[in-house]
């Protein structure tokens, strides 16, 4: 029967290739013979499989011979073989994945002696058909036949289970193509596209992906033509050619943003030398390079390109031009080197900027852009940084670090990224150190030896840091207190060193005391991870204490200036009124009518400006600080190398082995760095603008100097640490670091009223009063009143309360969800076990069968001869399990390697179906002979 | 297999984007060092043998080269040599954009040294062997060695059967936090 079916079948098909008929009519002709395979599945699902098999081994040799020689029309073909063979299971709703592992149990199932099936797999259908018609052997057929399946149905699952319904639907109404038709084409169609968006994640080989692709491609093409009619059929097409043209514009764009990315290439090398971890450095160091970049055109484009251009001009008054006592060294480069004289007055510093509220033919709110930008710059800060945290707390999966200790060892240890001999011999010793302790961990992790002399050494170790740190921190305090008493005096009657004394005993705090920590964390006996963490620790707390010290004594200064300032206003003001009343008085007699008098604006008095000194504090600072850094990396890396590599011919020992040795790249030193220098700018920004530029340059030319002295001068780590490990912990750092460099700026934003002469909001309260000058001003009426309405403490307090509650409400939810994360891997591990218990009881029974088998087969031997084939393919099946145990050896628990129960990957994170509904058919599929035989 | 990129058809071009988690430019490089490995010898070949691939200095210090190659390669003599497809295919599976899906899959599969599609104790050893280099010193006994494996069989054979099989492998991987960022090789 199955022959003659075949036949009109093939008939058919030669009709469709001959007379090519409409689109319609094809779709009949696949409908009615859909119809015909799902008849013949079910008949086989009743058991005849057995005896038609010889006839079906035939069939399936024409329809290769066939479907090579049509080529095109063998597609559909294809499709509905793949339905034959995989009507067993049509269990709906598996997902492409779940298949993806029934499959290689099946896989397992069926050759589990031959190792090559996965090469075999990989051929092509065309040589695959080729082979079969070669063997004759019904065994090795049937094992081709599985394989078979196993391939083509991944491959068409998902479509098939759609035309499944659609043939339904078909029955109904054969002559029309229905709305519903319609609907599932395109359900099918859109299927073919999510297949061609998916395919690249398919652990596939390219020939079978490109095959795939195409023929999926084909199949949309051919059919997305016939959705839709007359006008909406237009629209379709219009709407489908859009979308491809959009995807082919976004893949575009992909590619042109990959290749925007800077340094690519030097990254890759030093990559290749060092590892990830270096490298992870570098990434940091570019994407800190990167938010810079939008800091500095934030302020650059909205603040000082403004004000060059249509401000007025240099000379103008008295806040733009330099005094007439400082004129004559204005230019000196001692000056300007600390960001005196001209640079002083210049678009570089608060101080500069006028107050006037709109300037040049555009009317640019000048003093309302200062403040925006300072607020956005900020703001913006802390959106990049936030998300960037955001992202790497997706990818970090989190869950239970401990549980797979050792695989985790094993299985990621190497970084495949290492393409240099030294680093590699370096990588294999520090895994093996790995190993080794882990081992001993493992082993001495009940005993420990003299708990007590350990414990008082940490605590010592501690004590010695926090002193360090008191230390360090009162210096700093003395030292600006000094340099403030220097300030008074005059700085021109001191040495160079006194005059930059608070930057360099900063930045020498900050080299030396790391090594200091360094020495004292040997005491301590930690677990090197442990103790990498406990060093960036205190070296954080250095810095943060440094940098509030500073802070905190120039805070006092500013306070004394802005009192100073007060009662200098008065009677500057007085001065100024007597002073010109003078100059009036002095010209008066000559001429009355004379024009006013212009004084030049450098002979006007002015008060002093806290504002521009604060922002050249943190300018001086940086420059230091820089220059610190490339200093210590020429001296301390680059002559250090020079000497070991030169001095090495004529010295005693061996430097390069020895002592001196070459230095290796500190990752979280420099790492902490860059968070430090981060946090100064986001601090002085306000004050001076021009600080992200100049970090912007700073950024630049590290990276160009650290690289090039990375490779000519750094050894491989003899520890290579993993990057992502420690990288939230440093993205959680440089967020401390700004909310702390923030909250002082802030401070003095909204506390402290600004200087009376210079500046944008001079003339002002507070600086925050340029938003409500703003909103009466450029603002209609209503605006302003509704502003008003909206920023009284009656709406403000229930809004703010209302965040709160959001906050308390997602803190609970995802708090639900990770308990409910827990309680499904509980779930799925009593499922395993379960699922074991099951197999084992499956195989325990199928052994007994086998048995009973074997004794039918003893006394009535070579009664059942069409029996055959099933029945040794099915002993056969049994022996590869049975060697397949042994060879597992030690492990006593009999389970046929087709149980082995799936934890479903991330199975605890996507509620898929359990592992239980996977395998179930797979005993039965083991049973079905016998059942048959009894 | 032409010999400079521009050889490499526009559609072709496109498919590959499709199919691979490579960039365009990342493609024509990838074809431009594979025309340098094939131009010494003659140019009709399609798919360079192995040893030429292992001199690539991506790979030349990899301890796992040789199974790479095996996995990638489509050949059907077995003898790891590739075409420009597995060339690809090889690349981005180990890109930075490929899924943790197919990085484990892939993984997984040259862990397997013996193809059986579970890693039993005799893959799990000459994984060890590799990881811990040639050179007697860095080798572990083999006492060290047999605790190592039943410490790891202990954690990640879920179902006891003294195995690890795909799907306890990815289990185990998709939780390490360092698989992905390390499990890459760029051109």
């Amino acid at each position: 029967m199955f022959q003659n079916e075949e036949d009109t079948v093939i008939d058919s098909d030669g009709r469709q290739e001959r007379a090519k008929e409409k689109e319609r009519k094809k779709e009949r002709d696949r409908k009615r013979r859909r119809n015909v395979a799902r008849r013949a599945s079910s008949a086989r699902k009743e058991g005849k499989e057995l005896e038609d098999r010889p006839g079906r081994e035939e069939r399936r040799g024409r329809k290769k011979r066939d479907k090579e020689g049509k080529g095109k029309g063998g597609e559909d073909e294809r499709q509905e073989e793949v339905k034959n063979d995989t009507v067993a299971k049509t269990q709906k709703n598996f997902s492409n994945e779940n298949t993806r592992k029934l499959e290689q149990k099946e896989i397992e199932v069926v050759g589990e002696e031959d190792g090559d099936t996965e090469e075999k797999r990989k051929n092509g259908r065309s040589e695959k058909g080729g082979k079969k018609e070669e063997n004759g052997r019904g065994e090795t057929v049937e094992k081709k036949q599985k394989k078979k399946r196993v391939e083509t149905s991944a491959e068409h699952e998902s479509s098939e289970e759609e035309e499944d319904e659609e043939e339904k639907v078909g029955e109904e109404k054969p002559e029309v193509l229905s709305p519903e038709e319609l609907e599932k084409l395109k359900e099918e169609v859109d299927e073919r596209k999510k297949l061609i968006s998916t395919l690249r994640g398919k652990p596939w080989p390219m020939r079978k992906k490109l095959l795939t692709l195409r023929e999926s491609h084909e199949f949309v093409e051919k059919y997305e033509g016939a959705l839709g009619k007359g006008k909406s059929r237009k629209l379709y097409a219009y709407k489908v050619m859009m979308l491809k043209k959009w995807m082919k514009f976004q893949r575009d764009f992909e590619n042109f943003k990959t290749a925007c990315v800077p340094w690519e290439m030097k990254i890759k090398e030093i990559e290749s030398h060092f590892g990830s971890s270096v490298a992870s450095y570098f990434i940091f160091l570019r994407w800190m390079y990167g938010i810079n970049m939008i800091l500095f055109g934030l302020t650059f484009g909205l603040v000082m390109v403004p004000e060059a251009l249509m401000g007025r001009p240099y000379g103008s008054m008295p806040r733009k031009t330099v005094p007439r006592a400082d004129e004559a060294n204005a230019m000196d480069f001692a000056v300007l080197w600390d960001f005196g004289g001209y640079a002083q007055y210049s678009v570089l510093f608060y101080g500069y900027y006028n107050s006037q509220r709109a300037i040049g033919w555009l009317k640019f709110r000048m003093p309302l852009s200062y403040f925006l930008v300072g607020v956005g710059t900020v703001a913006y800060s802390y959106m990049v940084v936030i998300r960037t945290m955001a992202r790497n707390a997706n990818e970090d999966g989190g869950g239970d670090n401990n549980s797979f200790n050792f695989s985790w060892k094993m299985f990621t240890s190497w970084d495949y990224l290492i393409g240099n001999p030294e680093t590699a011999d370096n990588k294999f010793a520090s895994i093996t150190t790995s190993f080794k302790e882990a081992i001993l961990e493992e082993q001495e992790s009940r005993k420990d030896d003299n708990i007590h002399l350990t414990r008082f050494l940490r605590v010592l170790a501690n004590f010695l840091v926090l002193c360090c740190l008191a230390g360090s921190g009162y210096l700093i305090y003395f030292v600006v207190r000094r340099s403030q008493k220097f300030a008074l005096e005059g700085l021109e009657s001191h040495s160079w060193w006194e005059r930059n004394e608070v930057n360099m005993v900063m930045s020498l705090l900050g080299m030396f005391c790391p090594m200091l920590f360094d020495v004292i964390s040997a005491l301590e006996n930690y677990h090197p991870r442990i103790a990498l963490q406990w060093q960036l620790g205190r070296i954080f707390a250095l810095f943060l204490g440094n940098l509030y010290t500073f802070i905190i004594a120039l805070m006092d200064e500013i306070n004394l200036k802005v009192n100073l300032e007060r009662e200098e206003e008065e009677v500057l003001k007085l001065n100024m009124t007597i002073w010109e009343a003078s100059l009036y008085n002095g010209t008066l007699g000559v001429n009355s009518t004379a024009p006013p008098i212009t004084v030049h604006p450098a002979d006007i008095p002015r008060g002093p400006c806290w504002e521009t000194m604060v922002g050249q504090e943190f300018v001086r600072l940086i420059v230091s600080d820089t220059m610190t850094t490339y200093i210590t990396l020429l001296i301390g890396d680059f002559l250090r190398a020079v000497l070991v590599r030169f001095l090495n011919y004529c010295w005693c020992w061996d430097l390069e082995a020895g002592f001196p040795s070459y230095s290796e790249f500190d990752v979280s030193g420099n790492v902490l760095g860059l968070i430090f220098n981060q946090g100064m700018i986001w601090m002085g920004a306000f004050y001076a603008p021009c600080l992200p530029a100049l970090n912007v340059l700073r950024l630049h030319v590290s990276m160009y100097l650290q690289c090039w002295a990375v490779m000519c001068c750094n050894v491989p780590q003899e520890r290579v640490f993993k990057a992502s490990g420690s990288n939230n912990f440093y993205m959680a750092m440089l967020l401390v670091i700004l909310f702390l460099s923030t909250l002082p700026a802030i401070y003095t934003i909204v506390t402290i009223p600004p200087s009376f002469d210079c500046g944008p909001f001079s003339g002002k309260s507070r600086m925050f009063d340029v938003i409500q000058e703003t909103l009466e001003s450029d603002f209609p009426a209503w605006f302003g009143k509704v502003f008003s309405y909206a920023s009284n403490p009656g709406l403000v307090l229930p809004f703010l309360l209302l965040m709160v509650l959001a906050i308390y409400y997602l803190q609970s939810t995802s708090k639900s969800y990770k308990q409910a994360n827990l309680e499904l891997k509980k779930k799925l591990q009593t499922q395993n076990e379960e699922n074991k218990k099951k197999t084992k009881m499956a195989a325990l029974k199928a052994a007994m069968d086998l048995e009973e088998a074997q004794k039918a087969w003893s006394e009535a031997p070579r009664q059942q001869r069409n029996n055959n084939a099933s029945q040794q393919s099915y002993t056969d099946r049994e022996k590869k399990g049975g060697e397949h145990r042994a060879h597992q050896g030690k492990s006593d628990h009999q389970i046929p390697p087709s149980a082995t129960s799936p934890p479903a990957p991330r199975g605890h994170r996507i509620p898929g179906p359990l592992p239980g509904n996977q395998w179930q058919p797979a005993p039965s599929v083991q049973r079905v002979p016998n059942s048959q035989r009894h | 297999m032409g010999t400079t990129a521009s050889q490499l058809g526009k559609d072709l071009l496109s498919e590959y984007q499709e199919l691979t988690f490579l960039t365009k430019q990342e493609i024509m490089l990838a074809h431009k060092r594979f025309s340098e490995l094939l131009s010494k010898e003659d140019r009709n070949l399609t798919s360079v043998p192995m040893e030429k691939v292992l001199s690539l200095p991506e790979l030349k210090s990899n301890p796992f080269r040789k199974r790479i190659c095996h996995v990638f390669s489509t050949s059907d003599m077995k003898d790891g040599s590739l075409t420009f497809e597995d060339f690809l295919d090889l690349l981005s599976a180990f890109s930075d954009s490929a899924t943790l899906e197919i990085k484990s899959h892939y993984a997984f599969r040259i862990f397997d040294f013996d193809d059986d599609g579970t890693l039993d104790g005799g893959d799990l050893e000459k994984l060890v062997n590799c990881l811990t280099g040639e050179t007697e010193d860095t080798r572990l006994t083999p006492e060290e060695m047999r605790q190592l494996i039943s410490n790891i069989l202990e954690e990640s054979d879920i179902d006891k059967d003294g195995t690890v099989n795909l799907s306890e492998f990815q289990h185990v991987i998709s939780r390490s936090p360092d698989f992905v960022s390390s499990f890459k090789i760029v051109l």
